[in-house]
């Protein structure tokens, strides 16, 4: 297995996700509450015998999360069972040290065993959580992907280009060469298995391939705008998740004009989170397709998987203007596997 | 046409292009070029859209025309619809990438269509039947956009002097029946339609509402109402007001409900 993609089924969760922590935090603090319901019969029993487990359980889990947040990195690269094991490890022995310090307040003996028995009990039934949830998504991965082949590269768009290729073949063969390894690449990509996470220079380059195959049939009244000196080539991101965003705007935005127009794609990195902004003409007469909300529930699905709550696809009209907004958080792949910048160009 | 031996004596048959892809035009004179010994045609023109064809194409006289379906502004169909008020008129061929729709509603109404990429056998098939058969009827072609759901149209067009002149539909204000005409009024202009209020109403629905039995009105251009005497005298009535025309159109007793309804809401 490449090291350096994060697969989706028996994986620990990513502790930098705010999805992930808050999960973890709602989970835990719910356990509290029904360990406080058990022992209490009144109201104001329940609100006292929570705030005593509070006591116990908030330093342990602000502290776990924040040393498995730091540590997930490392962490995503051991097998799943080790992985698993050094979660609880931490867990067990910062709940340990939490209840020492407390138990050198209160004298009571038995509560370092008891709150390690019940911290391990709650990290078991949160990593099952997360290891059903990241099961149950599984077949609706496979799902968008089996989508994604069918509803990406319309078919319009193939027989179109072949048609154009076919136009070259006489002409000019090496144009017609090089638009048939496009062709090529394009579709070896997009049927590759996309359920891992690939680079952003992949993406970006899958991307061009395309442009140029619609270049080629729609000559001068196609214009892009590549705003991606910032782009951070190295960041992971769900496969196809630029190119059938782009294919939409060739669709919606640049064949219904007679005029010549342009689509914009803006990438840069802000810190901790890649920022993608595409662009294209809108005509609002020619909206009324299903093709543009399936590809957006299919990529706001995709995000979701991967980034849960911190990946975000918005998108609206802007004026004269068609724009998406995509934000994920910045997760760098391993240096060898990024191509090189047009290194054979 | 038809005269002498067929093998020998026919004159190239005159075939004008319509798609709004330069290569696919190309690929199209290209496959052409191939046939000429077998076929002999003529490309006597071509076009990137439906209206710069319809401008051309009178003055060409083609026997046939190969027109996209898929096209910015007016697609093949809608340019076909226009095609069919000319005296003699071409025959027309489809030509698609890929549309279902499309194809299925050709094959119901027996309307020729290629397929891109076009093969060159498939094409002189097409062709022969097309001068064979001539100019497609305007009901199929009206019944294959139907049913493609490729209403309503984008123009209206009226025949002036052997010229098509196409009227936009958002600048039409009314729709009045006369006789077997039709007239659309513009803010500025009135053209002659040789078409049918009803199926303008079934086509537009939404777009222009009926105020009267022989009138239909832009909906957006309603600005309001005005009590008038009616016509025979017989008590007073409703007459509507429209944006960029000084007349006032009577409203029928029977419509006014509806439009009031409309008004208002």
């Amino acid at each position: 297995m490449n090291p350096n993609t994060s697969s989706v089924p028996d994986a620990l969760p990513d502790f930098r996700n705010l999805g992930v922590a808050a999960r973890i935090l709602v989970g835990v603090n719910l356990a509290a509450v029904v360990a406080a319901a058990i022992k209490a019969t009144t109201f104001a029993q329940l609100v006292s015998e929570f705030l005593d487990i509070a006591l116990v359980v908030e330093p342990t889990l602000i502290a776990s999360l924040a040393v498995l947040s730091v540590a997930s990195p490392w962490l995503a690269k051991l097998p799943y069972v080790i992985g698993l094991a050094t979660v609880s490890a931490v867990v067990l022995v910062l709940t340990s040290g939490v209840a020492f310090l407390r138990a050198s307040v209160d004298a009571e003996p038995l509560g370092i065993i008891r709150a390690g028995g019940f911290a391990l009990l709650a990290t078991a039934l949160l990593a099952s959580y997360f290891h059903l949830r990241s099961r149950a998504f599984s077949p609706a991965l496979a799902e968008a992907r089996l989508q994604a082949l069918q509803a990406r590269i319309r078919p319009h768009f193939l027989f179109n280009t072949l048609n154009a290729v076919l136009s070259l073949v006489r002409k000019d063969a090496r144009r017609a060469e090089a638009a048939i390894e496009d062709l090529a690449e394009l579709y070896r990509m997009v049927m590759a298995d996309t359920k891992n996470l690939t680079t952003l220079a992949r993406e970006l380059d899958l991307t061009r391939q395309y442009l140029n195959l619609e270049q080629l049939r729609l000559g001068e009244r196609l214009i892009v705008d590549w705003q991606i000196a910032e782009a951070p080539r190295d960041a992971l991101v769900p496969p196809l998740l630029l190119q059938p965003l782009v294919e939409n705007a060739v669709y919606h935005g640049i064949e219904p004009g007679i005029e010549p127009g342009t689509i914009v794609i803006a990438i840069r990195r802000d810190k901790d989170r890649v920022h993608l902004k595409l662009t294209n003409p809108y005509h609002p007469e020619h909206q009324h397709r299903q093709g543009n909300r399936i590809a957006l529930a299919n990529i706001r699905e995709r995000l979701a998987l991967h980034f849960d709550v911190e990946g975000v696809l918005e998108s609206g009209v802007k004026g004269s203007s068609y724009e998406i907004r995509m934000t994920m958080p910045y997760r760098r792949a391993a240096p060898h596997t990024v191509p090189g910048e047009r290194e054979a160009a | 046409m038809g005269e002498g031996d067929r093998m020998t004596a026919q004159p190239p048959l005159r075939v004008f292009l319509v798609d709004d892809e330069q290569p696919a035009r190309e690929r199209m004179r290209e496959v052409l070029g191939d046939l000429a010994v077998e076929l002999p045609n003529l490309v006597v023109g071509e076009a990137a859209n439906g209206q710069e064809a319809l401008a051309a194409l009178p003055a060409l006289a083609p026997d046939v025309v190969l027109v996209d379906i898929h096209m910015p502004q007016m697609n093949g169909m809608e340019f076909a619809r226009h095609l069919a008020i000319l005296e003699t008129p071409p025959a027309v061929v489809f030509v698609t990438a890929h549309d279902q729709y499309a194809i299925e509603a050709f094959e119901v109404n027996a309307l020729d269509y290629l397929l891109k990429p076009v093969r060159a056998a498939r094409l002189a098939g097409a062709l022969a039947k097309a001068r064979a058969t001539g100019a497609v009827s305007r009901d199929a072609v009206d019944r294959a956009a139907v049913q493609a759901g490729q209403v309503p149209r984008r123009f209206f067009s009226a025949g002036e002097r052997g010229k098509i002149l196409l009227v936009p539909v958002a600048d039409v204000v009314y729709l009045k029946a006369e006789l077997k005409y039709v007239t659309v009024r513009t803010a500025d202009k009135e053209h002659l339609l040789e078409e049918a209020l009803t199926s303008l109403e079934q086509e537009f629905t939404g777009i222009f509402v009926r105020i009267h039995r022989s009138c239909l009105v832009a909906r957006r251009r309603i600005r309001g109402f005005e009590r008038v005497t009616d016509e025979d005298g017989e008590g007073a009535g409703w007459a509507v007001i429209l944006e960029g025309v000084p007349e006032k159109l009577p409203v029928s007793r029977r419509q006014w409900p509806t439009i009031k309804a409309l008004a208002s809401g």
